[in-house]
């Protein structure tokens, strides 16, 4: 295990990074990183870098990558509301069995049952609310735990698993 | 990463050909700047190609909606050309599909505005 502290230019706080390496198949990497967009999109690359290594076909590694930058705009938007003081965690591994993303917010906490269908028709044309819609179409398995305050969400992507479809 | 835009005239339609990412930040805010710019003008035929359009999110998808609903009750129309397949497949997904008014011809897709 080793920890890598990373300075990011022109930020008042530094970001953390951590890797863990437990064997050739497992790994896990965590950022804690501030709220804004340049996070979103570190988020995304590391995303897309581990399903690639995972081995996963085009198609479904931009599934997944959109499905947690989706996650992660939620985090640094909705959660943090780009709050300079709060902080987003995202713990990216490889189970072997499972592609585990997780993303944590420091925000007011976000219930899913409240969100609005994007499908109902006197929904489909509002110019905002796929996003939670679109990371649950995405991954097979979508979980949300309440962290008062803030929002964990989990997204697993089966390895091996028929990719899913639209 | 960013997404560039630019704009010619064919036939009273004025064609946006996007290039990039549409997504939230930089992307969507040019496309909602640029559609607003052309309202404000009186271009209100408008018909975004997005043929180089690599990547949409949601935010960029809801600035797709909203250019829609912003001409259409302007009195415009709004169309989309030459979708590439990840965006075909996210408009499906998120049954907005039937909603665009979609082509994948410019041609056929200037011809297909209400003329004066």
């Amino acid at each position: 295990m080793r920890k890598l502290p990373e300075n990011a230019p022109g930020t008042r706080c530094s970001n953390d990074e951590e890797e863990h390496l437990t064997g050739q198949q497992a790994s896990r990497i965590t950022y804690t990183l501030e709220s804004s967009l340049d996070s979103v999109n570190k988020v995304e690359a590391t995303a897309e870098q581990l399903a690639k290594k995972a081995g996963i076909e085009e198609d479904e590694i931009f599934r997944i990558t959109m499905a947690v930058r989706e996650a992660a705009v939620n985090a640094v938007l909705h959660g943090n509301a780009y709050d300079p003081s709060k902080r987003i965690t995202a713990v990216f591994e490889n189970t072997g069995k499972d592609l585990v993303i997780r993303i944590t917010d420091q925000g007011k906490g976000l219930d899913p049952e409240t969100l609005p269908d994007p499908l109902a028709p006197e929904n489909l044309l509002r110019g905002s609310g796929r996003g939670i819609f679109l990371i649950r179409s995405f991954m097979d398995e979508v979980h949300f735990r309440q962290l008062h305050p803030g929002t964990e969400l989990t997204l697993i992507k089966h390895l091996g698993a028929a990719p899913t479809g639209n | 990463m960013s997404m560039k835009v630019t704009t010619r005239q064919v036939d009273g339609v004025t064609i946006l050909d996007l290039s990039g990412r549409i997504t939230l930040g930089e992307g969507s805010v040019m496309l909602r700047d640029s559609v607003r710019d052309l309202l404000s003008r009186g271009q209100k035929q408008i018909l975004l190609n997005l043929a180089d359009v690599n990547y949409i999110d949601s935010s960029g998808i809801g600035e797709l909606v909203s250019a829609y609903t912003t001409v259409r009750n302007q009195g415009g129309e709004l169309k989309l050309l030459n979708l590439t397949k990840k965006v075909h497949d996210l408009l499906q997904i998120t049954k907005l599909y039937t909603v665009f008014d979609i082509k994948d011809d410019e041609a056929s897709a200037i011809a297909s505005y209400a003329r004066a």
